[in-house]
């Protein structure tokens, strides 16, 4: 399905969704952090979208705010979408779990938290992996200070 | 009855036949021969542990292959494990979550051991010395390091003359010295021999 299509059957569902076709090979979903895990279930289930395969999920800092990519395929229609999602919470981010629909979510999210100190809630173990348990702070964060490790240039 | 070594002309009175000739170098010519073959054998087969932990760890598989090929030096028996290991190639970049298991490593080899510090993560932190909060600055803030291998990564012709260094220095010590001169004693709490 090309991304003209389904940017007419994604755009339909809801009045929030932002859609992009034009600055990237793929279309480019923003979906509101409240909307984020009914527009995903949709994404899988829905029979024209069937995206099964969830093969990225990064956490980003844009400066100011803090938000998650997920890049989707689906493996029978053989198309792909990028959806984003954003919160300007710096203190608190939290966004909904993903796991009960793509399960290869689990060890993505765990490193979002990890670095970012993006909260998934509904997440069966959220903890770190790859930083020591006793860790302070989320070191990919673009304003992260560490004086005893860090030498700054 | 003990004899005075030093005084022997004295202790064994004027009536001694012979002469007394003093040996040369304080007698050591057995204890120097023997260091010497210890040595060679020491050096002659160098059983090195892998430890490579980025990319300079496919340049030291390349000093391993054909073509630059380390089995003629002596260094064929490379071990997976530090019980069987002489010597450890740090070969790659040490993370604060990777050192302690790089000293806990280098504390299972068995006595004598020596270290290769191989590319500048291993000798200095490298690329990553500036702006990382999980480097370690060199894998000296570790363990011991005999020798240092510059190079980002080096070739393998560099860790080979490296091997030789380290050949060189092993030949050129005493049996006893590294028990007596033990890299590992006091080093934590900042000594260096």
């Amino acid at each position: 399905m090309t991304k003209i299509e389904l940017k007419e059957i994604i755009g339909s569902w809801s009045s929030n969704l932002k859609l992009d076709d034009e600055s990237n090979e793929f279309l480019m979903v923003e979906v509101p952090a409240e909307e984020l895990f009914s527009i995903s279930e949709k994404l899988k289930n829905d029979s024209n979208t069937k995206f099964d395969l969830m093969y990225a999920l990064t956490g980003m800092d844009y400066g100011t705010d803090l938000g998650v990519v997920y890049h989707l395929e689906s493996t029978s229609l053989n198309h792909m979408i990028i959806m984003k999602v954003s919160t300007s919470d710096r203190e608190n981010p939290n966004f909904d779990s993903v796991v009960k629909i793509w399960p290869a979510a689990f060890y993505n999210e765990s490193e979002a938290y990890d670095f970012f100190g993006i909260k998934f809630n509904g997440h069966p173990e959220l903890k770190r992996i790859f930083m020591d348990e006793n860790w302070k702070g989320f070191p990919q964060r673009k304003d992260y200070k560490d004086e005893f490790n860090m030498l700054t240039k | 009855m003990g004899i005075d070594i030093k005084n022997l002309d004295t202790e064994l009175g004027d009536d001694f036949p012979g002469e007394v000739i003093p040996a040369a170098n304080g007698g050591n010519i057995v204890a120097t021969n023997l260091d010497s073959l210890i040595n060679w054998g020491r050096k002659n087969s160098l059983w090195p542990l892998y430890f490579g932990t980025s990319c300079c760890a496919i340049e030291m598989m390349q000093t391993g292959a054909a073509r630059h090929d380390w089995s003629r030096f002596g260094f064929e028996v490379a071990r997976p494990t530090p019980r069987q290991a002489d010597l450890i190639i740090i070969a790659g970049t040490i993370t604060v979550k990777m050192a302690p298991a790089l000293r806990r490593l280098y504390d299972q080899m068995a006595e004598p051991k020596y270290v290769i510090a191989m590319g500048a993560c291993a000798v200095s932190g490298g690329p990553f010395y500036y702006n990382s909060y999980s480097t370690v600055r060199g894998a000296d803030h570790i363990i011991p390091v005999d020798v240092y291998v510059p190079g980002c990564p080096p070739r393998p012709e560099a860790l080979l003359d490296a091997m030789f260094e380290l050949q060189a220095k092993i030949g050129k010590e005493a049996s006893a010295h590294r028990v007596l001169n033990n890299p590992i004693d006091g080093f934590d709490e900042g000594k260096t021999k």
